[in-house]
């Protein structure tokens, strides 16, 4: 859609009313007005339909399969098991294909019909979460380390991150009217928003924190990030505060580029809130309102300068930014297996492939999950006691946390019943039948097809087959112990970071991709496109010799994005990314 | 996605006309004019005073003009026409078109600009000059809004296009491996029909303007070079060339014609537990094929082969005997496959059979356990002659489908909406005969087939009259040529659809068709009942009953009311909630009761032929 139509969608939707009840109620389409197919983004929900059937309807004289996908907005990721429960029943009663974890710590669903939609919306909401925001020209999601290692730290992070998450919220009662019947009021159609206004952001907005050694988040990734930055105590000092992030870009448009964000400095923990505001503020009022897809803020500050963004930023939030402070990011991945945080509680890292846990993909996992989650519900009046979590990672994969020893004892015996893995690297279980290899671990992809309107190429439903395809090279070579970040992407958007992945496939069409190559492992390098537009053979011909040379030339312990560079078989990486972690301003 | 084209222009107010001074009530009417149509018609309109302005100042009168064709493709009949095709994704197509358009337009040359979506297949016949602009995505993909105008140039009822010169403009992205395929292909198969190009394919790359700016350029040269400017004879219907059809007198029920299959399109989803199909059918041009929408075609269905041979088998008889029929001789084994029932045992035939057993009918149970002959043979089998076996069943009777279509739309050609009909009867799956040959026939196929009047199933004479049409499933087939034949005569009436199906997303027949007319304005009003998306059943009928009101404001206002489907149960309901209405909102009388009222009223619209029904 163009800009000029978006942006007059927005203005024109009454805080994000539209006529979507109207739509809702019309029988004679599965679909939304196009305005309000705009509209419902902001309450969490994009109008998709099943690729896989457009050109059989479409001979059948019927409309595409239309349906919607909801996003939850959950900050962190974290849930209690009550809450995974009602999900699970959610995404049984009214979804298809199960769960899906996202790279931002959401659970999706897919393929709900407009018919159902206000239903699974109420669901959600009975289950005490929310889907406002979690789409749409707006700060999304929090994403934000899960950090197994940290007990407190953690959890003041994460508590940090969910009361920005609502503080960032607009200001329309417009779900609540539409999707929970609450009525009309005076004012509604006109509160006043202070920090969206009535245009909203130019474009999506993505927050995340960091908690170090771990990038899990991908904190160069994001519009704005927060790196924890502790005592030698383990005691969260503050954070240093990074710009200007972002994945998405465009095929053939140099215009367009992904970017890493720009550590400015250190900030105190209470100074988070004023930060926000002020750099979500300043790319409200200083974003292309013009070109949507020039219209993220790394654009902003690549056009306005980074030194005038900061000092913008300063004056807004009348906060001092002091000078950041060292830190060091270890990994990008998640932690798999048991592990135990600072303060005694365990906690199991599980592998989900592609994110997608549903039981018909042949796994068990999500009557595996189902019953962990029975198994640790906990009733307690107590809201400061430590109770089992769930936390969704940004890698799509789930942590279950916060386990006393018995509660160990407990997920143990009944992942073993559903003949799970409880460890990631060991064969504990006889019944499982396959230890996931470190590749298929770590490497993750976005939906795709056949519901992403914007897929080009398949992503989840294909992370599969390379996978296995790319192992039986990684043997060929001995090198299947090895550990290869992948990631695959429908489209350049990039919704699971694939230019921060040592090796990624980026959608261009039905079957073929680019071949990016080159990222390290800790989020501070993009990769580089090495071969444009192959098909699967072309690609595994393309990594081959690359694997050869790797296999006999690596240092000790040298990952393969790192050896590229040293090889020299990639362009050199430029100065600031080089420089890692020290890109300060 | 597409934005309204026609919203840009018509914010935009008709110009000052300087020494001409339009009064003010014309430029009033240009401007309200101008509101109500979209970019094409837009278009269309500018040749169309073109052409007059040419024509009245060589004849310095307008007062033998014809009348203003009622809608825009009747225009595009004459061969006088550039028109301008885009199948776009992203909007480049549309652009370079619009532009074309323009140029086209500022030169005075006659065109017309439509997307592929809209471009009405049967006129590709008469079209001279055929400009398109369109991309290609993906692996050789075609812009959405292209498929079904490439799938019909494509397909086996294109005609073949001596006729016709073409430009086209591919437009890709050369680093994709199928770069301007779609353009590419189209070009070759226009080709291949017979038509000349214009001007080679051009393609261009995502530096379009580079192949795009000379294209254009040459096009209006082209254009300027072999189209004359407009003249009065751009609104004549054209007069076609009367086909070379029939040297048979007249196809009949007893004469049927040999009709080919053009299409088989099975219409209800994969999640559908019915199979409905949507069947296209040619014709040839001959008055007794000739049909108005409300008619019903007949189908000599054959019983199956296997069917037969089974027959011949339980009776031990030789599928070569001679038998003779009414009127001539034939073989055992095809007078069974197309001469008689195998199913429906007619009245007596147990008798017969038992007679042959030595036995009462009584003795092995009732007719009614025997539906189908096979399911007597394998119980009691009998020895049958093969001449007395033809002489006791029933004679073939052939199917009649209520046709879907209208010949103002589809000229010679008849489409069908069939549910494939399946049930379990003592144990055994049956399915019915027509509906179960139609579902196995591909394109190319030849059925015997006869236009079969139902002259109690017509739209109005009058075209301002209003219409309501209810139905539910295959019900919905005469109001798919209803709505073509409205739309196709400009009919003022107002059309309205109360449609009802099991499911929305898998039995909603001819969405798209609906949902586009709906938008064009062409179907004013749709209820929708689908039965099974609610905990609750929902109908036709309770739709009609919520709509009491409209519906009896309608009624009043003249409306004819049709009922087509399930006689048993939704005919009846239907009438019931009718006549409930009708007494709801009737004025009281003294003298009767509010009952015969509403009885009187309806008997009143069936004298008036206002209210008809099509049930089964």
């Amino acid at each position: 859609m163009s800009t000029t139509s978006v942006e007059k969608i927005k203005q024109g939707s009454q805080r994000l009313r539209g006529s979507v009840v109207h739509s809702l109620a019309e029988q004679v389409t599965g679909a939304l007005a196009n305005s309000d197919q705009t509209i419902i983004k902001y309450h969490g929900s994009y109008q998709q339909d099943d690729r896989d059937l457009r050109e059989e309807r479409r001979l059948q004289k019927l409309e595409p399969a239309h349906s919607f996908m909801i996003r939850t907005r959950t900050p962190g990721g974290v849930l209690t098991p009550t809450q995974w429960l009602k999900l699970d029943q959610i995404a049984t009663r009214f979804a298809e294909r199960g769960l899906r974890i996202t790279s931002r710590q959401a659970i999706q669903f897919h393929g709900v019909i407009k018919t159902e939609l206000k239903a699974t919306m109420q669901a959600i909401n009975a289950a005490l979460m929310d889907t406002l925001a979690a789409c749409g020209d707006v700060n999304r999601n929090i994403a934000v380390s899960t950090s197994p290692q940290h007990g407190a730290l953690h959890r003041q992070v994460q508590a940090q991150a969910f009361a920005l998450s609502a503080a960032l919220l607009p200001n329309s009662r417009a779900y609540y009217e539409i999707w929970l019947d609450e009525t009309q009021i005076n004012g509604s159609g006109a509160e006043p928003d202070p920090i969206y206004g009535e245009s909203y952001l130019p474009r999506k907005f993505k927050i995340a924190f960091a908690i170090p050694p771990d990038n899990d988040v991908d904190v160069f990734s994001q519009d704005l990030g927060f790196i924890a930055i502790t005592h030698a105590s383990g005691e969260l000092l503050g954070y240093n505060v990074s710009i200007g992030g972002g994945m998405g870009c465009t095929h053939g448009d140099p215009q367009t580029y992904p970017r890493l964000a720009d550590v400015i400095g250190f900030i105190e923990p209470h100074q988070v809130e004023a930060i926000a505001k002020a750099v979500l503020t300043t790319q409200r009022d200083w974003g292309n309102r013009d070109v949507r897809k020039l219209a993220r803020l790394k654009y902003t500050i690549d056009s306005r300068s980074l030194a005038a963004f900061k000092a913008e930023v300063v004056k807004r939030a009348e906060v001092t930014i002091a000078p950041a402070v060292l830190f060091q990011f270890e990994k990008n991945s998640d932690h798999f297996g048991w592990r135990q945080s600072s303060d005694g509680y365990w906690s199991l890292g599980l592998r989900i492939l592609g994110g997608r846990i549903w039981d018909q993909s042949g796994q068990g996992l999500q009557s595996a999950l189902r019953a962990v989650a029975q198994g640790l519900q906990i009733q307690t009046s107590d809201a400061t006691a430590i109770t089992p979590e769930f936390r969704l990672t940004p890698n799509q994969n789930v942590l279950i946390a916060n386990l006393s020893e018995p509660q160990k004892f407990v997920v143990q015996q009944l992942l073993s019943a559903h003949a799970q893995e409880t460890t990631n690297l060991e064969r504990t279980n006889p019944a499982s039948k396959q230890i996931p290899s470190k590749l298929s671990l770590n490497a993750i992809a976005c939906v795709a097809l056949p519901t992403c309107g914007l897929a080009m190429a398949e992503a989840e439903r294909y992370l599969p087959d390379f996978i296995k395809q790319f192992e039986q090279l990684q043997r060929e070579f001995g090198l299947l112990e090895h550990d290869f970040h992948l990631r695959i992407s429908g489209c350049p958007n990039g919704c699971s970071r694939p230019y921060l992945g040592e090796i990624a496939l980026v959608g261009k069409a039905p079957g073929r991709y680019n071949l990016m190559l080159g990222a390290d492992h800790r989020g501070q390098r993009l990769n580089q496109l090495y071969r444009e537009n192959l098909d699967e053979p072309s690609i595994l011909t393309a990594l081959r010799p690359l694997l050869a040379r790797y296999a006999s030339e690596q240092h000790t312990g040298e990952r393969f994005g790192d050896f590229l560079h040293r090889a020299a078989l990639l362009e050199p990486p430029s100065t600031a990314e080089a420089a890692g972690a020290d890109n300060y301003v | 996605m597409p934005t309204n084209s026609s919203a840009a222009v018509t914010q935009i107010a008709p110009p000052g006309v300087g020494a001409l001074a339009l009064p003010e009530r014309t430029l009033a009417e240009l401007q309200q004019l101008a509101e109500s149509l979209d970019a094409a018609k837009l278009w269309w309109v500018s040749g169309y005073f073109a052409g007059l302005a040419q024509a009245s100042a060589s004849m310095q009168s307008t007062s033998q003009l014809a009348k203003l064709p009622t809608s825009v493709p009747v225009a595009a009949a004459d061969s006088r026409l550039v028109t301008v095709v885009y199948g776009s994704q992203t909007g480049n197509a549309k652009r370079i078109a619009e532009n074309l358009a323009t140029g086209l337009s500022a030169e005075h040359l006659p065109m017309r600009l439509l997307s592929a979506a809209d471009y009405p297949h049967r006129e590709l016949a008469n079209e001279r000059f055929l400009v398109v602009v369109i991309s290609t995505h993906g692996d050789g993909d075609p812009p959405d809004d292209a498929r079904s105008f490439l799938d019909f140039i494509g397909s086996r009822r294109a005609p073949a296009l001596p006729q016709l010169s073409y430009a086209i403009l591919a437009l890709g992205d050369s680093s994709y491996p199928q770069f301007c395929a779609v353009g590419k292909q189209l070009g070759a198969r226009l080709h291949a029909l017979g038509a000349k190009p214009w001007t080679p394919v051009q393609e261009a790359d995502v530096d379009i303007a580079k192949v795009a700016e000379p294209w254009h350029k040459q096009v209006l040269r082209l254009a300027a070079e072999n189209l004359q400017r407009p003249t009065l004879s751009l609104v004549a219907s054209a007069s076609k060339e009367p086909s070379q059809a029939a040297v048979q007198a007249s196809y009949s029920r007893t004469q049927p014609y040999l009709a080919e299959l053009i299409s088989n399109q099975k219409i209800t989803a994969r999640g559908s537990d019915r199979d409905i199909r949507h069947l296209e059918l040619a014709l040839a041009d001959h008055e007794s094929l000739h049909y108005q929408p409300g008619d019903a075609l007949g189908i000599w269905a054959p019983n199956t082969a296997a069917q037969v041979e089974q027959v011949l088998a339980r009776t031990q008889l030789s599928g070569a005997a001679a038998v003779v029929l009414n009127d001539r001789t034939t073989t055992l084994r095809q007078a069974l496959l197309e001469d008689r029932e195998l199913g429906k045992l007619p009245r007596g035939f147990l008798e017969l059979h038992a007679a042959r057993l030595n036995s009462s009918p009584s003795a092995f149970v009732g007719a009614s356990d025997f539906p189908q002959l096979l399911d007597l043979l394998d119980h009691a089998p009998a020895a049958w002659e093969a001449q007395a076996l033809i002489d006791a069943l029933r004679p073939m009777q052939p199917r009649l489908y209520s046709i879907a279509s209208s010949m103002r739309e589809v000229g010679h050609e008849a489409h069908l909406c069939v549910a494939h009909v399946s049930y379990e009867e003592q144990g055994k799956t049956r399915v019915g005969l027509a509906s179960n040959f139609l579902r196995e026939q591909v394109a190319g196929s030849q059925l015997r087939v006869f236009v079969e009047r139902n002259a109690r199933f017509r739209l109005p004479v009058d075209g301002s009259t209003d219409v309501i049409m209810i139905g539910a499933g295959t019900g919905v087939a005469p109001y798919r040529g209803f709505l073509q034949e409205r739309i196709a005569t400009g009919a003022k009436g107002r059309n309205w659809l109360i449609f009802g199906a099991p499911h929305a997303r898998h039995d909603f027949l001819y969405q798209l068709e609906w949902q586009k007319a709906l938008q064009a304005g062409q179907l004013h009003q749709i209820d929708l009942a689908f039965s099974r998306d609610q905990a609750s059943k929902v109908y036709v009928q309770d739709r009609l009953r919520e709509q009491g009101r409209a519906v009896f404001d309608w009624l009043e206002n003249g409306a004819h009311v049709y009922v087509c489907g399930d006689a048993s149960r939704m005919a009846k309901a239907v009438e019931a909630d009718l006549l409930e209405i009708i007494e709801k909102h009737l004025g009281r009388s003294p003298n009767d009761s509010p009952t015969e009222l509403a009885l009187a009223y309806l008997d009143q619209l069936r004298q008036q032929k206002r209210y008809a029904k099509d049930v089964y």
